[in-house]
């Protein structure tokens, strides 16, 4: 009601049905939901029912056949992957981090910084691919250079095609990620702490030990796990530069939904799905605890 | 709440600043300022922001470095010490306990940082929070302390290492009026209590004026007056110090033979050799008084009362004399019936005043 | 801070900016060497890589339906997200919170995850409706909702959509009018933010078409690198560049502020009268 009290805007009329008042303004919600259900939660459930399901009925077959070699050493390989670029991001990130939160908050230089990390997190995929490729690919100016000074980087076999490859270029998205999702707790560590340490008698190594450690370690920690989830999860980018097999999870479900083989084993690529969004899912759930840590101290 | 705890006053110690100079980007923000701290005493530095007063409290810190000057403190030139060698303790206007720790460790955390052991630290912890009142608050931690309660924190922790000299800068100024007037008053009794060389840095001349053995009221990066602070009220010395501490009027007048003519009103002038011609004299409210009764007839003192502010013992009136409004501050029952809109005629206590010559910046010529 | 202090900052500030810009810029360069490289050692510089993009109707194709997804895309989320969050906003915001969450779940699903359930549901799509790829864009609204949603919560936020939806219809309007004058030309930054987002998202997406079988953008450019390096790169650095402009573009427009004072003229435009109560 306006403070006219005009009528015209109460919207629908709302029939009274059975001495309750019925509202019909749920129908605005209608398409949104509509959609959302068929095109979001309708895959979800094919996934989670398809991966329990096969001929007979409701079966654990398909997790069974996650035992397979093939299947176990993509697990595994996506997982060390994941953890290499995690840390590695998370280390090469917080130091970038470090070095954009000590500098003027409102500079120009920062922002142009800050927006580059925004678009270079979400640069994945095809075009990373071929970036590298023409970079230090055996191609490239810099490989061409390099060995015809002597120096052959892929003397024991072209690596850049293979996991070493991918854990090299990952980095170039997981680095931003960091530093989007670092700086904000860095940004939180207030000078004063620092001057209060100096005036009590610390020093440099006892004020990170201390101090600056201590409380960005939950926000350091929450911003590794989610690099992991984010690693885990990458498609595109090793679809590009592996052309053959499928050394790590994702590519192993690429395989099994596209391939002759898994049409025989619909619930197979299912149950692969449900192993990595329940590893994904996890991790969500440790960030928000270690999130709510930082939130408190660094606000 | 009182410590019932036995601290001897510790023997102060002096700290000398010696022509200190900081300059940054072109701008000078300390221009040779020198000041001797008594051992023991309590200087409170006073004036608006980019002033330079914090400036000589970070110098004092070691928090940044001076490019000429000296500090000295208890004999020793530690100029060239960095800060956490200085043997300072030092309370922020914000954000000055760690997040992370609580009461208790915050204060313990210095000591740790000397190697004093545990059962000891505990102890003088406990002692320095009992000191400031806080004995039955030291497991909590900042965020559940209210923002007096976490600067008592700080200085129990700025105290428990035992420094030479104790630095406040703005202590007060992030705290809500109320919490700010008793904490005030406990800082001063517990420096007091602890016999501590302190530099109290403010921007708010009531603070100032109330706990300071002696204030220093600066301007654009020197000291215009250091004294006592009844002087410093009664007595400015310079026309920026009268009219950044307390109240004042500014009326045109005319510099002539040694005195000011105000409105009809000869003054005595506090530099009679001042360069005759227009000026502005800056009257205090007390020096001005009202009177309802008597002859009312134009003058260039009558006027009509545009408001009354009731403060207590005594009232403050505002009155309207067409030109310029005039502050008056008098004792209650003097302004008897006096409401707004009387015609009210003005008198000038015939004190000495100062002259101010721009119209806008309070300098003397 | 000590000048000694300040200096090793500053030299570490440097010394990593140096060495990241380094790393970041060096492979984008790289795709710009690559593919203006001419045929043979020390030939100069040529555009024949870029010119032979017309050359491969694969390509071209890939293009093309990657432009139409991406306007397609980008339009239906707006079509139906912003009258959903107004409705949300005026009618039942206990409703906010459940919108919220379902809009930025997709963050949290890997695409290569949500493919899995699509395959099945394509397979019948395919054989029931249509097979043609622009069918894709109903799965790239569910890709793009994040984005889009949290540029139009921001755009909204920014503007009384109570107010002036009620100033409006008591004035008469109808809600297509009040959605279409009214709140739409107060948050067309906002529109253009969630349009942009979303163009750029459907041109970089690989792996839902490439596990769907269908040949977008992303995909030729991927197939014809395996016989022909030079262009395809070349290609790829056409679509950095086009998202670039774009989030250039972007920047420009998420500077501009709705405004109070531009609403009450907006509001003065449509209707011819002005309203002296203003906007609160």
């Amino acid at each position: 009601m306006t403070a006219a009290g005009n009528p015209a805007v109460t919207g629908v009329g709302r029939p009274i049905v059975g001495g309750r008042r019925f509202s019909l303004t749920w129908v605005g919600a209608v398409p949104f939901l509509g959609y959302v259900a068929i095109f979001l939660f309708l895959p979800a459930a094919i996934i989670v029912a398809g991966a329990f399901a096969s001929e007979g009925g409701v079966t654990l077959s398909n997790f069974a056949n996650l035992s397979r070699p093939y299947i176990v050493s993509a697990i595994i390989s996506s997982i060390i992957l994941s953890a290499v670029t995690a840390v590695g991001g998370a280390v090469l990130g917080a130091l970038l981090t470090y070095a954009i939160a000590t500098g003027n908050p409102r500079s120009t230089f920062r922002r142009v910084v800050t927006s580059a990390c925004g678009v270079l997190a979400q640069f994945g995929g095809v075009t990373l691919a071929f970036a590298f490729i023409a970079a230090i690919g055996p191609a490239s100016a810099v490989y061409v250079y390099l060995s015809q000074h002597h120096v052959d980087y892929y003397a024991s076999g072209v690596w850049l095609f293979d996991l070493r490859g991918l854990e090299v270029v990952y980095l170039y998205f997981q680095i931003p990620l960091m530093v989007l999702i670092f700086l904000p707790a860095v940004d939180g560590i207030k000078p004063q702490w620092r001057e209060a340490t100096d005036s009590l008698g610390g020093s440099t190594w006892t004020y990170w030990r201390y101090v600056a450690g201590p409380l960005l370690a939950p926000a350091f920690l929450g911003s590794t796990l989610l690099l992991f989830a984010n690693s885990l999860s990458a498609y595109a980018t090793a679809a590009a530069l592996i052309n053959q097999g499928g050394p790590i999870l994702p590519l192993q479900i690429s395989n099994a939904i596209t391939s002759e083989v898994g049409l025989h084993e619909p619930g197979f690529a299912k149950a692969q799905a449900v192993v990595l969004i329940l590893i994904v899912a996890i991790i969500s759930v440790l960030y928000a605890v270690l999130q709510r840590r930082t939130a408190r101290w660094l606000q | 709440m009182t410590a019932s705890v036995q601290t001897t006053p510790r023997a102060g110690v002096e700290v000398r600043l010696e022509d200190l100079t900081r300059r940054y980007a072109g701008v000078t923000a300390l221009d040779g300022l020198s000041l001797t701290m008594a051992p023991g005493e309590l200087v409170a530095l006073l004036g608006p922001s980019g002033c330079g007063k914090t400036t000589a409290l970070r110098l004092l810190a070691g928090l940044e470095e001076a490019d000429g000057g000296r500090v000295v403190i208890a004999g020793k030139d530690v100029t060239d010490v960095p800060a956490n060698k200085r043997e300072i303790g030092m309370v922020f206007q914000a954000y000055s306990l760690f997040p992370h720790m609580t009461a208790m460790q915050n204060v313990e955390f210095g000591m740790q940082l000397h190697d004093v052991d545990a059962p000891e630290r505990r102890k003088r912890a406990g002692d320095m929070l009992d000191l400031v009142g806080l004995s039955g608050h030291t497991h909590k931690y900042a965020i559940q302390l209210s923002g007096g309660q976490q600067q008592r924190v700080a200085l129990a922790r700025a105290l428990a290492i035992e420094p030479k000299v104790l630095l406040l800068d703005e202590p007060l100024s992030a705290l809500d009026a109320k919490v700010r007037s008793r904490l005030r008053d406990e800082i001063r009794r517990v420096q007091l209590e602890v016999g501590i060389t302190t530099l109290f840095v403010t921007h708010d001349q009531e603070e100032a004026l109330a706990i300071a053995d002696r204030v220093g009221v600066m301007n654009a990066g020197h000291i215009e007056q250091l004294g006592p602070p009844t002087a410093i009220y009664s007595r400015p010395a310079t026309a920026f110090v009268a009219e950044f501490v307390g109240l004042t009027n500014r009326l045109a007048g005319i510099v002539k033979g040694g005195e000011v003519e105000v409105r009809g009103t000869r003054l005595p002038l506090v530099k009679p050799d001042s360069t005759e011609g227009p000026a502005i004299a800056l009257v205090r409210p007390e020096a001005v008084s009202v009177v309802s009764d008597g002859d009312m007839s134009p003058g260039p003192l009558t006027g009509s009362v545009i408001s009354t502010v009731f403060l207590g013992a005594t009232s403050r009136v505002s009155v309207d004399l067409g030109d310029v409004t005039v502050l008056a501050q008098m004792p209650t029952s003097a302004v008897g019936a006096i409401t707004a809109g009387t015609k009210v005629r003005l008198s000038l206590r015939t004190d000495p005043v100062l002259i101010a010559r721009d119209e806008k910046a309070a300098t003397e010529a | 801070m000590s000048r000694s202090r300040r200096a090793k900052l500053q030299v570490f500030r440097v010394v990593t900016f140096v060495l990241f810009g380094a790393f970041f810029a060096g492979p984008i360069w790289f795709m710009f060497e690559f593919s203006t490289r001419g045929i043979g050692e020390n030939s100069p510089r040529t555009l024949d890589a870029w010119k032979a993009i017309s050359t491969y109707p694969d390509l071209v194709a890939g293009i093309v339906a990657s432009l139409e997804l991406a306007v397609i895309t980008s339009i239906g989320v707006l079509v139906v997200l912003v009258p959903t969050m107004v409705w949300v906003r005026l009618r039942l915001p206990r409703l906010r919170r459940v919108i919220e969450s379902i809009s930025l779940l997709p963050l949290t699903i890997p695409a290569i995850v949500l493919v899995v359930g699509f395959a099945p549901m394509y397979q019948w799509l395919g054989t029931n409706f249509s097979d043609s790829i622009l069918t894709l864009s109903l799965a790239y609204a569910i890709l793009v909702l994040p984005y889009a949603y949290r540029a139009l919560d921001a755009g909204l936020a920014a503007i009384d959509v109570k107010t002036l939806s009620e100033a409006a219809r008591s004035l008469g309007a109808s809600w297509p009018v009040v959605m279409w004058r009214v709140i739409v030309p107060n948050i067309s930054s906002a529109l253009l933010n969630a349009g942009l987002l979303s163009v750029a998202l459907v041109l970089g997406e690989y792996t839902i078409a490439n596990n769907l079988l269908y040949p977008n953008l992303q995909v030729e450019i991927v197939s014809l690198g395996r016989t022909s390096a030079g262009t395809s790169i070349a290609v790829a650095v056409a679509s950095l560049l086009f998202a670039f402009v774009l989030l250039v573009a972007l920047s420009f427009v998420g500077g501009q502020r709705g405004g109070r004072r531009r609403t009450r003229e907006r509001l003065v435009q449509t209707f011819g009268r002005d309203f002296s109560g203003g906007t609160r």
